[in-house]
């Protein structure tokens, strides 16, 4: 059983289990599934200032602080215990375009050419998480949602904002991934 | 109490804020960290952290990640279904209610700034965690550079288009 658990799970499965988060959250405490806002709430917590948008209570909003430390949490426990023995398998057309690019590390999750300490304070640490994660926070926060609160519980809500936003983070994605990702490599 | 103003600010720009009328104990919130622990699980051992994932999936190079989010729509639409058709409540015996979200052109503006993000780091902010969690802790970075992005979006907010 644990053997079987250890290997990654089809996608299927995984939908399964992402959407069911949805009705459990609701039933459990009456909670719209959404994590984006946790950067929120940290902000509201740590660095209000005077700024508007931070005045509000946001003990009353712990529960989705909690929420994250759990996924953080999980992520300890199913790489400590449930690890996976071989190598993650990559499209080899994605592989192929990758490698083009000046990615030649493909045995974990995270390429080690991109993600690793050594590239902190080079211009490839800027861009990929500096630059980066400043565009996943401000973009979510300004879309009101990330794949979570507008894809996963907007859709099943059949909200249109939330189709518009999701499209959205689709077409950006795809032009970060096609044509910005490949230019900036190609200066590195 | 919270005031009036207090409410309307946290509910701006926000879509998980349904909150339970009944209060609990700060130790009932362990429930939603045991929920986030199997959705971190379910994040590492399906690989949906992964950076090349998320390439395959913005190259249209694999149908996983398709796969994955169009389960949780169909899964998440079911259940909402189900809960509003027989009434289902709350454990604690409330009705679960759902508002309704209003258009504004920060979804497209957030949406597209999101999207490039979400390309260059491999991460929407759920996996940001778990990445973290998995002991790529280069990704705190990423992290604390989100809750920056959060932070500057709140400032210039009231002259950003909407």
């Amino acid at each position: 059983m644990i053997e079987f658990i250890k290997h990654p799970w089809h996608w299927a499965v995984a939908g399964v289990l992402i959407g069911l988060t949805v009705p459990t959250l609701l039933i459990i405490g009456n909670k719209k599934f959404g994590i984006s806002s946790s950067l929120r709430h940290i902000c509201a917590m740590c660095v209000p200032g005077k700024i508007p948008f931070f005045q509000y209570d946001w003990k009353k909003e712990i529960w989705n602080l909690f929420f994250v430390a759990g996924v953080l949490l999980g992520g300890v426990i199913a790489t400590q215990l449930l690890s996976n023995p071989d190598t993650i398998v990559v499209a080899d057309s994605t592989k192929e375009s990758l490698s083009a690019l000046g990615i030649k590390d493909f045995t974990n999750l995270m390429p080690a050419d991109l993600f690793s300490f050594k590239n902190i304070f080079t211009l490839k640490g800027l861009f990929f998480f500096v630059t980066g994660g400043f565009l996943v926070g401000f973009g979510t926060r300004y879309a009101g949602g990330c794949t979570s609160g507008h894809a996963i519980m907007g859709l099943s809500t059949l909200q249109l904002p939330s189709l518009i936003a999701t499209c959205c983070f689709m077409a950006g994605g795809f032009f970060s991934a096609n044509v910005l990702l490949p230019f900036i490599l190609k200066l590195f | 109490m919270e005031t009036k103003q207090s409410l309307e600010v946290r509910h701006q720009d926000a879509i998980c804020t349904n909150e339970a009328e009944v209060q609990h104990p700060l130790w009932h919130n362990l429930k939603y960290l045991i929920v986030g622990v199997a959705f971190g699980i379910v994040f590492v051992k399906a690989e949906i952290i992964s950076w090349f994932r998320i390439q395959e999936m913005f190259r249209l190079q694999s149908f996983f990640m398709y796969g994955v989010i169009g389960t949780a729509v169909v899964v998440g639409m079911l259940s909402v279904w189900l809960i509003k058709k027989y009434n289902i409540k709350t454990l604690s015996g409330e009705s679960i209610k759902f508002e309704t979200k209003t258009f504004n052109k920060g979804q497209i503006f957030g949406g597209l700034i999101f999207g490039v993000g979400w390309a260059i780091t491999g991460a929407c902010p759920g996996p940001l965690f778990a990445q973290i969690g998995s002991g790529f802790l280069v990704v705190g970075i990423t992290f604390l550079s989100a809750v920056a992005g959060t932070w500057v979006y709140g400032y210039f907010r009231e002259k950003l288009p909407h």
